[in-house]
């Protein structure tokens, strides 16, 4: 057994665990965080993702004892306590689900993305690699969220919710939520 | 997942230590493919020595012009950073196709160069694969074999590297970095992965106790006019039918310099030595593309489903050179 640290949103847990057990498997069945969801568990499809130091990952390859010390964001740690982070109510305005199983990896992965693209990274659509703006597209927000399936084909209005979020009022608060 | 012992390597010398003395040990790095592949049971390390405490997560210039890229780097921190996206953009471009965005932010460097084949059959313990058993068979030969290679493999094995930072490293001139307890060696990109012949079980000139520390690049100037294609199932999160890495530049209507290598099309990042040579100094025109493409496809061979991807790599190559002739750089 192995002894780790992690701050999950916001609250210091300590855990006693096999090295073998995953940070989706540590979340769940250790601190009852069911909110982050098991898909394929092998990485493939995206449900499982939380932020680590504000970085989106797959908590399904990832060893818990492999994030010993770091700072773990779920779906939990989203919004404030009742009152939903603007990306939540714009899901819900867009219909940005149907079954809402892939909708917390969608919710933590968009909030992810959209950290990343304020930092200027690209992405594999994006025109000019050396651009020091780029404009979030409707085809880069597609291709940035590509690691996060919707079954239900939910993904006009994911797409929609992202880009609503992203702009305007909205988009002020969200930048301030993800910072 | 069979039980392991955990360690967690703070500096290099005590990773090199314990990979010298735990028995069946490996590193492990974001883990993307490794733990899955534990998870599969088709590895079983008795010790996992995490490597990602180590402080090699550096990207910085190297005196003579070059490039040091550490092996602790993640691959999303590799596509966007400055010099990267500025000098070497078939790079950035490679590893922003690959995978997708939560992969990158936990995938290494070094891990990246030691992912394993993504073949079916090797993730089918209830199938013949003589990477995973061998001297069992193949029974990808014959099969479902649209992802396999049609350039350097054998009657053992047909599998593709998955990579595409690598096709674009193998371009590129890359040269890895590896330590071990005996001392530090530096092996060229081109010379890293190896082709199957009658051992597809030995993937990697890398010995079992070497550690990757580094990537290094070299000064390329050909390199800023460059570009990554990669050709897939899917318009975004597949591994690739076919890529291409091109660098191309021209001097009075002919190719003055030119890099090219190909994935998924060999059980290695394939450089296009063949095609370069038709290249260098011919005009740069459609037809001197194309006959550099034949020249390299001359000696693919089909499997059973694949005989399109010769004509797909043909196609690719050519217009890849041609974007890069009329359109310029990705950068």
């Amino acid at each position: 057994m192995v002894e780790i640290r992690m701050r999950v949103n916001g609250v210091m847990e300590a855990l006693d665990l096999e090295p073998r057990v995953s940070l989706l498997d540590a979340l769940r069945e250790h601190l009852g965080l069911t909110g982050t969801k098991k898909g394929c568990d092998q990485g493939a499809c995206g449900a499982c993702t939380v932020l680590v130091d504000g970085e989106r990952i797959n908590s399904c390859l990832a060893l818990a004892v492999q994030y010993d010390g770091r700072e773990i964001t779920t779906i939990e740690g989203v919004g404030d306590g009742e009152r939903a982070h603007p990306l939540q109510s714009a899901f819900v305005r867009h219909d940005g689900f149907q079954c809402g199983y892939c909708t917390s990896g969608q919710i933590c992965s968009a909030i992810g993305m959209l950290a990343e693209h304020g930092s200027g990274a690209p992405s594999a659509v994006t025109e000019h690699l050396s651009a020091d703006t780029i404009e979030l597209s409707d085809a880069e927000i597609r291709e940035r969220m590509s690691g996060n399936l919707c079954r239900c084909g939910a993904y006009n209005g994911i797409v929609g919710a992202i880009r609503e979020a992203a702009s305007g009022e909205a988009g002020r608060d969200v930048m301030e939520a993800v910072r | 997942m069979k039980a392991f012992s955990y360690v967690s390597a703070t500096d290099v010398a005590a990773a090199l230590r314990a990979i010298s003395t735990e028995p069946n040990a490996k590193f492990l790095g974001g883990g993307t493919n490794l733990v899955d592949l534990m998870r599969e049971e088709i590895e079983q390390p008795d010790t996992i020595i995490d490597i990602t405490r180590l402080p090699l997560s550096g990207i910085e210039e190297l005196p003579g012009g070059g490039v040091r890229i550490g092996a602790m780097v993640r691959n999303s921190h590799l596509a966007a950073h400055r010099l990267i996206r500025t000098r070497y953009p078939m790079l950035s471009q490679a590893v922003l196709t690959g995978a997708s965005a939560q992969l990158r932010n936990m995938a290494t460097v070094g891990g990246n160069l030691l992912q394993r084949t993504r073949c079916l059959y090797f993730y089918d313990g209830a199938a013949a694969c003589n990477k995973r058993e061998p001297g069992r068979g193949c029974d990808a030969i014959g099969g479902f074999t649209r992802n396999h290679a049609i350039l350097g493999a054998s009657e053992a094995c047909v599998a593709t590297h998955p990579s595409d930072m690598c096709v674009a490293l193998a371009a590129l001139d890359a040269t890895v970095v590896a330590e071990s307890v005996r001392g530090v060696r530096r092996i060229p990109m081109t010379e890293f992965h190896v082709l199957p012949g009658e051992t597809p079980d030995i993937e990697t000139t890398l010995a079992a106790d070497e550690l990757v520390t580094a990537v290094e690049l070299p000064d390329l100037p050909v390199a800023a006019t460059s570009a990554y294609r990669k050709v897939r199932d899917r318009a975004s999160y597949a591994f690739a039918l076919v890529s291409v890495a091109a660098a191309l530049e021209t001097s009075g209507g002919a190719v003055s310099a030119v890099r090219l290598a190909l994935g998924g099309v060999a059980a290695k990042p394939w450089r296009a030595y063949q095609a370069e040579q038709v290249l260098l100094g011919a005009p740069a025109t459609d037809e001197t593309f194309e006959r550099a493409a034949d020249a390299e496809l001359a000696p693919a061979v089909a499997q059973s489903q694949n005989a399109f991807k010769i004509e797909l790599a043909r196609r690719a190559i050519v217009a890849t050179l041609r974007r890069l002739l009329t359109e310029g750089s990705a950068a």
